[in-house]
Formats: structure tokens, C-alpha cells, sequence
């Protein structure tokens, strides 16, 4: 990101950070699969050693990728929300997903070996499953408790509220069970260390519509960056497009969080960080934040693997962190 | 005569498969999963402290090759390569010690993943004294560990060992006149009450529980019930204990009045908590709080 040249066009700009974070993610994904409980001798032996293959094909090349992925989703989900609802401080939780996904997981944690029957549904669920649901159900708890998409203020209203009670029922089903908080609390903190390939496919699958229906969909947010009655003079059909932009959105976070469990920040400062090297329109900005939550992420994910090798930190402690000390630094210089 | 063959062959298969110590395994874990097992685990990876000491106990050790970093007795499993906690262990350094099995508990998002790459997990939650006994019972399968000269033969082991500290409480501190007791977790305050398995051990050196069967196991009580019931001795871990005759009308109770507190150490709470077996060992650290605390 060292393009701060002055008579480079915005465009220019643009596209110089799209290579540079293409490539950054390049480089990161060679030296994820590196690094992880023993390091590079993996990668060497992995054509004798079947147990390093597996470690490097099955566990690391997933884990990174998938690390990638889910950023990727969380970033674009932030710089959607951010567009849709105008607000600087938006990110992909706003609508109650991340509180509902808590409850889903708290709900399935606790009625774990209540009886056979409902132990056997946990089981087949998975903890994934009941997140995605928690999530998706969540966004739809706050579509209807806002009558519909049109009014913005509603909309998010409606979200804090969601989030705030769902919240407090996570914490009640918590209580009731603590014998669930400790598990409760790592999927708060999120990790990407249980990505597999099937998670990657998911997330993958998710990914690539998202991505070209917010591409398709840009021209929106930007109509809407004018304010909602200019949108509308400009002849916008505002609902439909905003119903199908925060289906995306609850879609993507959704996946994410399913996969992934709480990851901080990464969603927040993505559309942030792309702002702060280039001035571009909706559709630019939403690619750029993809890309860069993308590689935030696996740069998080690499550090939380190596920093206390063979043992990790959550990774949701170190997006905060990196994210963070990276916005305050911006907001100084600025 | 076909049949006789058939008889025949079985039993000369049986034979064979009994000599070289391949025999089949299957254990139904408490998520209700069958795990088969062709030959006999060998190399295991234990993501629970309870489940790592029922290993120990049962006499294979030597087959733990990797521990979470909770699992601190005996103490030569802190020799072994820690592989992260239970909750958040690092899937590679798992797969990297190429176990057998991992034993692990329910809750982990990890078995779905270690699954998933086709390593065996048998997911075990103790929670009760029963379940201390059928845990072993099943580590004892899992092992290939003979019941009567495993898994029984421990946890009659543990189960006298209960009984013997029993014993050396006095008999006027049980029944009537029992002894009442309030077993704080944690500062929340979380209290260990009849339902768990600290209270079943309370209830048999005789003790009455303040906390009573019908709250649950592990209930986030009131302050206020705990100064109502006005327990003979209060029970905590040393990291909960500070501050206690600060909390609102706490220093007014009899317990603290009389400095009727036993504080474990850090030593002796990771040993009241783990479901396990040095539950007679728990057993006897409650006991002698009871005798010399005691009213």
C-alpha cells in the first residue's frame, strides 16, 4: 500500500491496491502453508510423510484459505452496510446476526444430552449449522420487527434491539447451564483453526454471488450516498434492492460467523482501510473491502498460529489488535 | 457338517485374531456415536484433565502421547507435548502426533473437525459420580483394559476411599446435627450444589448442602440466600476467596465470623473440580476441612 503517489488517478489507484492486495494474499497463502504447529519442515517432507501431507493439504492450505474467505465475506458485508445505512460505524453484525448466531450455539450447547433424541439433533446440526440459523433467524426477527426495508432508522433500530435481547437471552441460556460458558466463550472469541475444505466450499459458494450481486447492486449504494430522495428521483426501485442487498448481507455474515464464530473488527475496518488509500464508487469499494478483510484476516490467522507455536491465540484477539492499531494510526495522521 | 466347518474356521479365526491382539473395539460415546476400532488404540491424545488421569489410572500412561494444557497430574503428562485446550486445540499438532483416538469432551467444535480428517474421537463428559464410574468403564473399552481388572478395579479403589473419609468425620456432625456447608465455584457466585458432583461427595462424608438438589448442579445464586442459610463452613478455591467478608452482609455470617473457611489451593481445587479419579482424594481434602472446621 506504499501508492500514495499524487497524480495517480483514483482508478489507478484503485486497481494498483486490488494487485497489491491479490498479491499480498498470494504471499500470505504460501507462508500459511508454513507455518502452523512445526513449521516449514512439513512442507518438505510431505511428499514421504503422509501424516505432513495431510497436515499441509488438509489442515493448512483449508485453514488459509479459509481464514481468506471468511474475511473476505465479513469485509464485504461491512462496506454494504456501511453504504446501505450510511453510517461510518456500520459493520456486518448490525442486524442482530451475531447475537442470534450466539443463542443458535448457546441453545444447541445446552441441550447437548438433555435426552437422547435432542442430543442426536445437536450432533447432526453441528454447532455450524446452529450458528448459521441463529444468524439467518436473527436478520429476519429484525426485518419484521421493522415492517420491511424502507425506513433505514427503523431498520436499525430494530437491529440493536435484536441484538441487545437475543444477547441477553444467550446469557440467560448460559446461566441456566454454565457448565456451556466455557465453550460459550470460544465461540465468541472466534477461531479459524477448525476450517476444513468443506467449510472453504461453503464460504466459497457463498462468496462468489455475493460478490457479483453487490457489484450488480453498487450502483444502489451509491444513489443512495446522495440521500434517499435523490435515489428515488433518480428512479431507483429502493426496496427491492435494499431487500436483496441486506439478504446478501445476512447471507455473508451468516456463513462467516457459522464457519468461524465471532470474528471482531475484520468487518469494521475493511471498508475503513480501503478508504483511507482510495476514493472510489460503491463497486470498487466493495470488491477492495472483500479483498482487504480477506488478507487482514489471514494475516491475523497466521500471527495467532505462530506467535505461541504449537499452541494459538484466538484469532478474533488479534483482528482487533491489528485492525485496530491500524485505524487509530490512520485517524492520527489524518 | 458344513455348519461344523464354518464352527471350525470361526473359532481358529478367533484364535488367530486373539493371538496377534487385533481384536475389534466398539464404544458408543455420550454424543451417541459408535466408534469402531480395528486394533487396539495405541497412541492417544486426551483433551480433558479427567479423561488424561483416567487414562493414568487405568495403567496406560505410557499410551498418552499428547495432553491439553490443563492436564497436570501425574505429573509426568506436563512432559508430553501440549497440543492447546480443550476447547481451542490446535487441530495440527494433533493430527501431527498421528493418534489412535482423542478422547475429548462433548462440547468441543474440535471433534467435528478432527473427524473430519478421519481421526477417531470419543467425546466423554463426566459430570456426576455415575458418570465417573461409566467414564472409566468406557476408557476401559477404549483401552482394551479387562472391567474387572480396570475400570472396577478403580473405582472400587476410589469409591472405598470415599467411604474411608467418610469415616473419619464424626458421627456427630452427620445426620440431624449435620455439618452445613455452602461450596462457592466461583465469585459469580456459582455454587456447587447437591445436583453436582463436589455435592454428592458432601452428601456422603454427610454434610448438608445449602444449595439444594432442586436449584441444579451448578445454579447462580444470590448472595442474600447464602447469609439467609447461614452455613457451619463455607468451602472455596483460593483464586475466589479474597474480598469475601466484603461483600455486602457477608461479615456478619457465622462461617466468616468465626473464620469457618476452608481456602483450597490451587493444587487442591484443580483436584475438588475434575470429575475424576482422585475423587477420593477430593473426598479426603473436603473431609479434613470438615473435621477442622467444624463447629
Amino acid at each position: 500500500m506504499s501508492v500514495h503517489h499524487p497524480h495517480l488517478q483514483q482508478h489507478q489507484r484503485a486497481w494498483l491496491l486490488g494487485v497489491a492486495l491479490v498479491g499480498g494474499f498470494a504471499l500470505l497463502a504460501v507462508l500459511g502453508l508454513g507455518v502452523g504447529s512445526t513449521g516449514l519442515e512439513s512442507v518438505w517432507s510431505m511428499w514421504q510423510d503422509p501424516v505432513a501431507q495431510q497436515i499441509v493439504v488438509d489442515i493448512r492450505a483449508p485453514r488459509t484459505l479459509g481464514a481468506f474467505l471468511a474475511g473476505a465475506l465479513l469485509g464485504l458485508a461491512g462496506a454494504v452496510a456501511q453504504g446501505l445505512f450510511r453510517n461510518p460505524l456500520a459493520d456486518p453484525f448490525l442486524l442482530g446476526s451475531a447475537s442470534g448466531a450466539s443463542l443458535g450455539v448457546a441453545i444447541a450447547l445446552a441441550f447437548f444430552g438433555v435426552s437422547p433424541f435432542a442430543t442426536q439433533w445437536v450432533v447432526r446440526l453441528g454447532l455450524t449449522g446452529a450458528a448459521f440459523i441463529g444468524a439467518v433467524a436473527a436478520v429476519l426477527l429484525t426485518l419484521a420487527l421493522a415492517r420491511g426495508v424502507q425506513h433505514t432508522l427503523r431498520l436499525l433500530l430494530a437491529g440493536v434491539v435484536v441484538g441487545v435481547v437475543l444477547g441477553a437471552f444467550s446469557s440467560l441460556v448460559t446461566l441456566l447451564s454454565p457448565d456451556i460458558l466455557q465453550a460459550m466463550q470460544a465461540f465468541m472469541l472466534g477461531s479459524t483453526g477448525f476450517v476444513g475444505w468443506v467449510a472453504c466450499s461453503v464460504m466459497g459458494a457463498v462468496l462468489l454471488p455475493c460478490v457479483l450481486l453487490s457489484w450488480l447492486l453498487a450502483r444502489v449504494l451509491d444513489g443512495l450516498a446522495l440521500g434517499e430522495a435523490t435515489a428515488i428521483t433518480l428512479g431507483l426501485p429502493l426496496g427491492t434492492l435494499r431487500s436483496a442487498l441486506i439478504a446478501l448481507l445476512a447471507l455473508a455474515t451468516g456463513a462467516a460467523v457459522a464457519q468461524t464464530g465471532l470474528i471482531a473488527f475484520v468487518g469494521l475496518a475493511a471498508p475503513h482501510l480501503v478508504r483511507s488509500v482510495v476514493k472510489t464508487t460503491h463497486g470498487k469499494l466493495i470488491v477492495l473491502s472483500s479483498l482487504m478483510g480477506g488478507v487482514l484476516l489471514l494475516l491475523a490467522d497466521i500471527l495467532a498460529r505462530s506467535l505461541i507455536a504449537p499452541q494459538e491465540l484466538p484469532v478474533g484477539v488479534l483482528t482487533a489488535v491489528l485492525g485496530g492499531t491500524y485505524l487509530l494510526w490512520l485517524m492520527r495522521r489524518h | 457338517m458344513n455348519k461344523l466347518v464354518f464352527l471350525l474356521l470361526l473359532g481358529g479365526l478367533h484364535t488367530g485374531l486373539a493371538t496377534a491382539q487385533t481384536k475389534a473395539i466398539q464404544v458408543t460415546d455420550d454424543r451417541g456415536v459408535v466408534v469402531h476400532f480395528s486394533q487396539t488404540p495405541q497412541r492417544i491424545v486426551s483433551l480433558l484433565p479427567s479423561l488424561s488421569e483416567s487414562v493414568c489410572e487405568l495403567g496406560q500412561c505410557q499410551r498418552l502421547v499428547g495432553v491439553d494444557r490443563y492436564s497436570n497430574w501425574p505429573v509426568s503428562l506436563t512432559k508430553l507435548p501440549q497440543v492447546g485446550g480443550g476447547l481451542d486445540p490446535n487441530i495440527e499438532a494433533v493430527v501431527a502426533l498421528k493418534p489412535d483416538v482423542v478422547l475429548m469432551a462433548t462440547s468441543s467444535r474440535a471433534s467435528e473437525r478432527l473427524e473430519a480428517l478421519g481421526i477417531k474421537v470419543v467425546a466423554l463428559e463426566p459430570k456426576s459420580h455415575a458418570d465417573v464410574q461409566r467414564v472409566l468403564i468406557k476408557v476401559g473399552q477404549v483401552l482394551d483394559i479387562p472391567e474387572e481388572v480396570g475400570a472396577k478395579r478403580v473405582w472400587r479403589f476410589i469409591d472405598a476411599g470415599v467411604s474411608a473419609a467418610a469415616q473419619s468425620i464424626p458421627a456427630k456432625a452427620k445426620g440431624a446435627k449435620a455439618t452445613t456447608v455452602y461450596f462457592e465455584v466461583n465469585r459469580a457466585p456459582y455454587a456447587a450444589g447437591e445436583a453436582s458432583f463436589m455435592g454428592e461427595t458432601l452428601t456422603r462424608l454427610g454434610a448438608k448442602n445449602i444449595v439444594p438438589r432442586s436449584l441444579g448442579p451448578f445454579p447462580k445464586i444470590n448472595p442474600e440466600f447464602v447469609v439467609r442459610a447461614d452455613p457451619d463452613v463455607i468451602m472455596v478455591g483460593l483464586r475466589n476467596s479474597d474480598g469475601m467478608e466484603l461483600r455486602p452482609g457477608w461479615a456478619g455470617m457465622r462461617a466468616l465470623r468465626e473464620k469457618r473457611l476452608c481456602v483450597f489451593s490451587i493444587e487442591d481445587s484443580d483436584v475438588l473440580v475434575r470429575p475424576g479419579p482422585r475423587m477420593a482424594e477430593a473426598a479426603r481434602i473436603m473431609a479434613r476441612c470438615l473435621q477442622t472446621k467444624a463447629p
